[in-house]
């Protein structure tokens, strides 16, 4: 044990260095450690605020989609109904429209008829008279029974 | 390796055990001491020169590794030397919150300082013991003694430092009338006027030793660990000289050694930290 000038220079180094840590190092070191931290608890809270909007933003969404689908229904609902009303009121316009050609057949039909009932009605007439004519050529004079033979054919 | 055929083995302990001293010779002039003998009649103007290198060098390394560290410190993500620093300065921290209830931005930076520099002197010990001291030989330097913290000027040295701030703190906070009513008022205290100066005296005799045993026993419990331990070693490496099969054995041996030694290193590190935390402590604060 020899207690020498060492012990000085050991101790005037202590010094030195204690100084130095505590100058140099220490406070940029605590320094940049406390900022951290800060900025950790920052960014906690931040995330715990994002996790919380987006829930709010997904039940806003929910309901939104919610709404549009009720509202997409409905749509398709009149949609439906108006189709159904189209093909009603097409159906009746169709069918008045049959009706109306078919009454419009059935008269040109009934004139068509009428006329060639007229025409028959002539033409046996004249069949009659013509056949009364060879008969009455015979046996009567034609002018004589001009005027049976008229109502005949008025007759008939 | 160890103990040549010229010397023998109490030589090659002794050689071990001394430090390469400048000091002034009797007629004046400075110069290295050649023997143990040389060094002692030196007296008080002489200094280990291994020692001053070797704790320097550590105190320097450690300086710069951590003013690096704290130059480049950033609040972002952290590299490794940063990382390995703020793991440092976190783990004194918690140690000076633990036991410093006062505010003192001292106290902190001493306790790092002390705790990495201790440190790093006594991992010294676990370089192999021939290691440095042969390298040594061959550029010329006789006399080397790699571990400073088996020097007592070392150990010394820092407690001295400790037990300064000791007194500054204390009679800084309490006042000389708190500091010296502590020392001579407890644990004896009476209010009859003729038993006051027996035990005024009684008082100072506890609470001086009280005192006086903080520094003396911090720095003989870090000297005497490592002087222990690196005693060993030497005494380890002694067996490489004395055949094959007990230098086997000596290997083995120095192995398991170093490996307790590792918990030693840092145990007396942390001990000499938190002793000094703690007697700070006790100098801020009223007596308890």
């Amino acid at each position: 044990m020899n207690i020498n000038l060492t012990l000085i220079a050991q101790l005037a180094s202590f010094v030195v260095f204690v100084w130095f840590t505590m100058k140099y190092i220490w406070p940029p070191m605590v320094k940049a450690m406390e900022e951290r931290k800060a900025r950790i608890a920052d960014g906690l809270a931040a995330a715990e605020r994002g996790v919380r909007e987006k829930e709010l933003a997904e039940q806003v969404a929910k309901e939104k989609l919610h709404e549009a689908k009720q509202q997409a229904a409905e749509i398709v609902a009149r949609a439906e109904k108006r189709a159904a009303e189209i093909v009603d009121e097409a159906k009746e316009q169709a069918r008045a429209e049959g009706e109306r050609i078919l009454a419009a057949a059935r008269a040109e039909t009934e004139q068509e008829l009428n006329k060639a009932r007229e025409a028959l009605r002539e033409q046996v007439g004249e069949l009659a008279v013509a056949g009364a004519e060879k008969i009455l050529r015979r046996e009567i004079d034609a002018a004589a029974h001009q005027e049976i033979l008229n109502e005949l054919a008025q007759q008939i | 390796m160890a103990a040549g055929e010229t010397i023998t083995s109490s030589e090659y302990i002794s050689h071990h055990l001394t430090n390469l001293v400048l000091g002034r010779f009797a007629d004046g002039h400075w110069g290295l001491a050649h023997s143990a003998e040389e060094a002692k009649e030196f007296g008080f103007w002489a200094i280990h020169l291994d020692t001053m290198f070797w704790s320097l060098l550590l105190a320097l390394f450690f300086s710069y590794l951590f003013w690096k560290a704290a130059k480049n410190a950033t609040a972002g993500v952290p590299g490794k030397l940063q990382n390995f620093v703020e793991i440092m300065v976190e783990f004194v921290d918690n140690s000076v919150k633990g036991s410093f209830s006062g505010r003192n931005p001292l106290v902190a930076p001493l306790a790092l300082t002390i705790f990495v520099w201790v440190f790093l002197m006594n991992l010294m010990d676990l370089v192999p013991v021939d290691l440095i001291p042969r390298i040594a030989g061959w550029l010329g330097v006789h006399h080397m003694r790699v571990v400073p913290s088996t020097d007592p000027n070392v150990t010394f040295a820092l407690a001295l430092g400790v037990f300064v701030l000791i007194i500054y703190y204390s009679i800084k906070i309490k006042g000389v009338g708190g500091f010296v009513r502590e020392l001579t008022g407890t644990p004896f205290e009476t209010k009859s006027p003729l038993l006051k100066p027996f035990f005024f005296v009684v008082n100072l005799l506890l609470e001086g030793v009280n005192l006086l045993a903080k520094p003396v026993s911090l720095s003989l419990r870090l000297f005497g660990n490592m002087y222990a331990g690196e005693m060993i070693f030497i005494l380890i490496s002694l067996m490489y000289g004395a055949g094959w099969a007990l230098g086997l054995f000596g290997g083995a041996l120095q192995f398991v050694w170093a490996v307790f030694h590792v918990l030693v290193v840092t145990l007396q590190a942390f001990i000499f930290m938190t002793l000094t935390i703690v007697y700070l402590d006790m100098a801020h604060n009223e007596h308890h």
